[in-house]
């Protein structure tokens, strides 16, 4: 019972990561695709999680607090090209 | 037109510890468990990442006065002499050894000279991937 709901809520991680690739590939803006990328992110860890279960391990939960830290970083990065165009400055403008 | 960004300053002083936890439990987890000197090093490179996206490049030179190309020369550095160590008690070069020793507070515990080298290489990939950020920064 419980097996099969988690591996239908697998596939259904997997519609929702093919969904949102088509908006990374037909995404009119730069935006909505690095906001899609984001939610790629958001979805391969909660499939990590439901994989854990599933298997019943313990060896992905490092697999999640990096990957959750990558995407972290990398929203964080995209974010500031998008409103400053330097991602690292030299000297802040206080 | 002036930004705001005590949000992402406030968030980033926190997370940084969070990240840097975490760079240290992957570091001691080696050798037994997914982890090691690498990952370690690249997590340990990433809390640096972030300190750089939200402050600037002079602000944490003045905060972490280090030379982070002398720091990846000495992580190799210590691979050699790790490895060179074995070769003096008349063992094959990068050989190792480990051993269980009683320590206060933690129990027994195991001490390795496999831990040595991965120090050396988490210094090393610390100071290669923040020299490679560092200089791709620069000139934008």
């Amino acid at each position: 019972m419980i097996e099969s709901i988690l591996t239908i809520s697998l596939i259904l991680f997997g519609v929702a990561i093919l969904i949102t690739f088509i908006r990374i590939v037909i995404g009119p803006t730069f935006p909505d695709r690095v906001i899609a990328m984001d939610v790629i992110g958001v979805n391969l860890i909660s499939a990590m999680a439901i994989v854990s279960v599933l298997f019943s391990t313990r060896a992905f939960y490092d697999v999640i607090l990096v990957l959750g830290i990558l995407a972290f970083i990398s929203t964080i990065s995209f974010s500031k090209f998008l409103e400053r165009g330097a991602i690292i400055e030299r000297k802040r403008d206080i | 037109m002036k930004i705001n960004e005590v949000i992402l300053q406030s968030v980033s002083k926190i997370v940084v510890f969070i990240i840097l936890t975490l760079a240290l439990y992957l570091f001691f987890a080696g050798h037994n468990a997914p982890g090691g000197g690498f990952i370690g090093g690249l997590v340990l490179a990433s809390s640096f990442v972030l300190m750089l996206l939200a402050f600037d490049i002079e602000t944490v030179k003045k905060g972490i006065p280090v030379d982070f190309k002398l720091v990846a020369a000495s992580g190799a550095l210590i691979v050699l002499l790790s490895g060179l160590g074995a070769t003096i008690l008349g063992e094959p070069f990068l050989s190792q050894s480990f051993a269980y020793f009683d320590l206060p507070f933690y129990g027994e515990v195991e001490l390795t000279t496999v831990t040595i080298f991965e120090t050396g290489v988490a210094l090393a990939v610390v100071g290669v991937v923040v020299t490679i950020i560092l200089s791709i920064s620069e000139d934008v």
